[in-house]
């Protein structure tokens, strides 16, 4: 997709976007947001990128491979859980090791700990995914339009006549679309 | 199990390790069975020893042991024979880089068993009894290599699979009924379920376990297919231990289901049938290792059809032959592996006149073979003898029961002369290979300790045996404390009478062997109806239907899978709407115009991706159905589902267009498609009408509550939605993420494997 409208907002847009999607993971435990909607946010931000500058340069931008982006997240919720589970003795457990009881009773000190780990690793799994399935699927459609397009002449022949029958070529096309 | 190849393991040399570590497990076996044997005393006082330890409180399950002479039994036989079998594995298998993992399954193996024999959870029970069916699964496969072997190997795995779930159902039935899972427990309350009206339910199911895995008719012939595992797996699991579970869980409820008509004869009969079937069909086999296995399953049979004795000399005889039986076949069993690995066969016709050449194994294949024999002053003696006095006392029909163990025995006699005097008699010495010789000490010691044990309990059968085990055995069958003497000499009476007839009955069997096995073999090829037939019927059967649904609900077509989902879907919402009884709710129509107003975009846009021909406008449209919900959230107050809602409408617009963007313009004059037309709307309504319906009910605030309360302070988040969803439910969250992860890397796979595939042919 080449506009050069496009490209240009996404220059501005994309790096935006990004930090604003870790703004939205770190305010998410007290204001509308967390690593859920941070990572959507970031996944915007690729797709954005990705329809502007292609797929190739929204994978470089990325840097790791998305799928590695998505168990290195998987591994951070591991991770924080095993945290409370040494921690406090359960699974999961929130644990704030920079939180101190005060003497009436409340607590005091920077919320930080296995709960925002977590939180990182939810971010990193739904970016780490979404990113790898879009990346995905625009090559295999990219790949299908390179192809020479005969599939449709070999099979049934004829205007199709229901649109199950215009899908159900496609799909053929798509799946056998490598080896032909 | 990693390693496919057979050659890779011939060529790999053993591993390095420290020498002699392939003799611990024998050792701790050895340790094991003294320690049980410090029990003795105690248990055959009459005591009876318990432990247990909470494991589901919620459910009253625990981790209950107990100790009485049935469990001891077991316990000596599994940890004692196991320790034999643990050296003769060394031994068997020295060299062979497969011995770690086959010693560290029988490990796992004997530690199942134990489970199953000590627990007194009936759900610890099951749990072990499962243990046992995938151990054995896997060392019946443990020539993986071999087609063959896994195919007895699954075999063996859904005819003791399906028995164990079977057997689940019984057990969770007897929970229910009695109010416990103790075994010891249910035992006491025996006339209650003998009188409930659950009591045919519970006794089918349960049967069902202990006849799979025990090998009784019709489920018999997956033992015999067993014998693909390795010699020193058939003799410990498939003779000694494991085929016995079923057995042992009959003893085991005896008091608690025993002694109805229906169990009687039910016991009786199937015992009896698989008695006689499996000893015809030993004489049959030319393998020896395949007539041990065929006189195992008339074992197993003789035992089943006492325990349906209802009558103490019955179980006298079947606590006996217990004992008797397995000290006799587990050295039988490793003897045939000697001759098999020293004179290089086990076809009874392929060895002759080995007497000379392996005079040990000749001494100890006879000793163990006259006690299976029962020639006196063997153990197996005092085991026939019990038996014939048990047929003529048991409660249903002593000449039926009488006369099926006679032949049985006869013909145990035949097979017994054939495994014993055929390979090793005659002036000419016939073996594959050249030098035959007696094995190394790891493998006769085992065997040879087993047989020496039938003779020595044979002659002071009631010091070394009778009080120490039977007695204790016949009590916990029975229920009752039960006193007992075993005597070698019984005096002249019709049980000894019946004997000389075995002998007499036995010997012509054994010199009409060849003739009778051309006969058998004769009916066998002349279509003779066979019960793996069934197993194999079934089987297919299963494939079939699998195969047939799988086509009709999952066509490869998205729109068959579409039209399924939302059938299903629409059916389950209108199901519950239909028969719920909730009161209805007020319906508050009271709503702003600006509700109305996003309401109605969100229908016209709805409309507008139905009827539409441009894929650009259907997406655009489905966007904005997309927004509006989100704005819908906004409005009341859900901000984190609006975001949420948001965004996913985004990606969605994105993903779908990559998609459809690049597939032909919609052709004109298409039919309408009614149907899918009238799923849609019935699924749509549904839903509708099934969220107002909620909202008549309780909605349950209590938890609501519970996380406006402790939100912020506990958690030290003020926003609920995310503290839910990172702390006070993160694991739910973690199996979330996990699926996430899951689905991407199959839709990644799905999406690049063809092409991968083009470009790497």
């Amino acid at each position: 997709m080449n506009s050069l409208i496009l490209t240009t907002a996404t220059r501005a847009l994309a790096p935006l976007l990004l930090v604003f999607s870790v703004y939205i993971l770190l305010r998410g435990h007290n204001e509308p947001g967390g690593g859920f909607i941070g990572g959507l946010v970031a996944a915007t931000a690729f797709a954005l990128l990705e329809k502007a500058e292609g797929v190739a340069r929204a994978r470089r931008l990325l840097r790791l491979r998305p799928l590695t982006v998505a168990a290195l997240g998987l591994g951070a919720a591991l991770l924080a859980g095993l945290w409370g589970a040494v921690a406090k003795g359960h699974v999961l457990a929130g644990v704030w090791p920079l939180i101190e009881k005060t003497a009436d009773g409340g607590k005091s000190g920077l919320p930080v700990g296995s709960v925002l780990l977590f939180d990182v690793g939810v971010y990193l799994v739904v970016v780490g995914a979404v990113c790898g399935v879009l990346f995905a699927l625009e090559e295999a459609a990219t790949a299908l339009e390179c192809e020479p397009d005969e599939g449709g002449a070999g099979r049934g022949g004829g205007a199709p006549k229901t649109i199950d029958q215009t899908m159900d070529r496609t799909i053929d096309r798509t799946v056998d679309g490598g080896d032909r | 199990m990693t390693d496919p190849s057979p050659a890779a393991h011939q060529a790999r040399s053993a591993p390095p390790g420290i020498p002699g570590l392939r003799f611990l497990p024998a050792l701790v076996a050895a340790l094991a069975a003294a320690w049980f044997l410090g029990f003795v005393p105690a248990v055959a006082r009459g005591e009876v020893l318990t432990w247990a330890v909470p494991w589901v409180p919620g459910l009253g399950i625990e981790l209950a042991v107990l100790i009485d002479g049935l469990a001891l039994a077991f316990a000596l036989m599994i940890t004692g024979i196991g320790a034999g079998v643990f050296l003769y594995t060394a031994s068997y298998f020295k060299g062979d880089p497969r011995l770690t993992r086959l010693q560290a399954l029988l490990m796992l193996f004997a530690v199942s068993m134990l489970g199953l024999v000590l627990a007194d959870d009936a759900i610890t029970l099951f749990v072990f009894w499962e243990g046992t069916t995938v151990t054995s699964f896997l060392l019946i496969g443990f020539d993986h290599a071999k087609k063959e072997a896994r195919d007895k190997a699954l075999q063996a795995l859904l005819v003791t699979g399906l028995g164990g779930l079977a057997l689940l159902a019984g057990l969770l039935l007897l929970g229910l009924e009695t109010g416990t899972f103790r075994l010891s427990e249910m035992a006491l309350m025996g006339d209650v379920l003998r009188a409930s009206d659950l009591y045919l339910g519970i006794l089918v199911l349960v049967l069902l376990g202990a006849f799979t895995k025990s090998a009784q008719f019709p489920f018999h012939f997956w033992l015999p297919n067993a014998m693909a595992a390795p010699t020193p797996v058939s003799a410990y699991l498939h003779s000694a231990t494991m085929v016995k579970a079923g057995v042992y869980l009959l003893a085991r409820l005896s008091p608690a289901l025993g002694g109805t008509e229906v169990w009687i004869w039910t016991l009786t009969l199937v015992g009896a049938v698989t008695m006689l079937l499996a000893s015809v069909w030993a004489l049959r086999q030319t393998d020896l290792k395949l007539m041990l296995a065929y006189t195992t399953v008339m074992a197993l049979g003789a035992l089943v059809m006492f325990l349906g004795g209802g009558h103490p000399a019955a179980v006298k005889a079947a606590a006996t032959f217990l004992i008797v039986h397995a000290l006799y076949k587990a050295s039988l069993f490793l003897l045939v592996g000697v001759l098999d690995k020293k004179a290089g066969s086990r076809e009874v016709d392929a060895l002759r006149g080995l007497a000379g050449a392996m005079p040990l194994t000749a001494t100890l294949t006879a000793l163990a073979a006259l006690s299976m024999a029962g020639f006196p002053p063997f153990l197996g003696f005092i085991g026939k003898e019990l038996k014939y006095e048990g047929a003529l006392a048991v409660a249903s029909e002593p000449v039926f029961v009488a006369g099926a163990a006679v032949l049985a025995n006869a013909l145990m006699v035949a097979c017994a002369g054939l495994v014993a005097v055929r390979p090793f008699v005659g002036r000419t010495r016939r073996a594959p290979k050249d030098r035959p010789a007696d094995p190394p000490v790891g493998m006769w010691l085992p065997p040879a300790v087993l047989a020496v044990l039938g003779l020595a309990f044979g002659v002071f059968p009631d010091l070394l045996l009778g009080r120490t085990l039977i007695e204790p055995i016949a009590t916990a069958i029975l229920g009752e404390p039960f006193a007992l003497t075993l005597k070698l000499w019984h005096g002249i009476n019709l049980p000894l009478l019946l004997s000389l007839l075995t002998f007499a009955l036995g010997l012509t069997l054994y010199l009409l062997a060849p003739r009778v096995r051309r006969a058998l073999a004769g009916a066998e090829a002349g279509g003779l109806p066979a019960a793996e037939g069934g197993y194999d019927a079934a089987l297919s059967a299963t494939k079939g239907v699998a195969a047939w649904q799988t086509r009709v609900i999952q066509g490869g077509r998205i729109t068959v899978y579409l039209r399924v989902t939302f059938a299903l879907l629409a059916l389950l919402i209108w199901g519950a709407v239909l028969t719920g009884t909730g009161p209805w709710p007020a319906f508050d129509i009271d709503v702003p115009l600006l509700h109305w107003a996003i309401v109605g975009l969100i229908a016209v846009s709805a409309v507008a991706i139905v009827l539409t021909r441009s894929r650009l406008a259907a997406i655009c449209a489905l966007g904005a159905v997309g927004a509006g919900v989100a704005i819908l959230f906004v409005l009341y107050g859900a901000i984190d589902v609006a975001m949420t809602q948001l965004l996913i409408e985004i990606l969605v617009v994105v993903f779908i267009a990559i998609a459809l963007l690049r597939l032909p313009r919609i052709p004109a004059g298409l039919p309408r498609r009614w149907g899918d037309a009238a799923l849609a709307a019935a699924l749509g309504l549904g839903v509708a009408v099934a969220l107002v319906a909620v909202l008549g009910g309780d909605l349950g605030r209590e938890l609501t509550a519970y996380f406006e309360a402790n939100s912020a302070p506990e958690a030290l988040g003020r926003n609920i939605v995310n503290v839910i969803l990172v702390d006070f439910r993160a694991l739910d969250t973690l199996g979330e993420i996990a699926v996430v992860v899951i689905a991407a890397v199959a839709a990644i796979a799905a999406l690049t494997a063809r092409r991968t595939k083009g470009r790497r042919p």
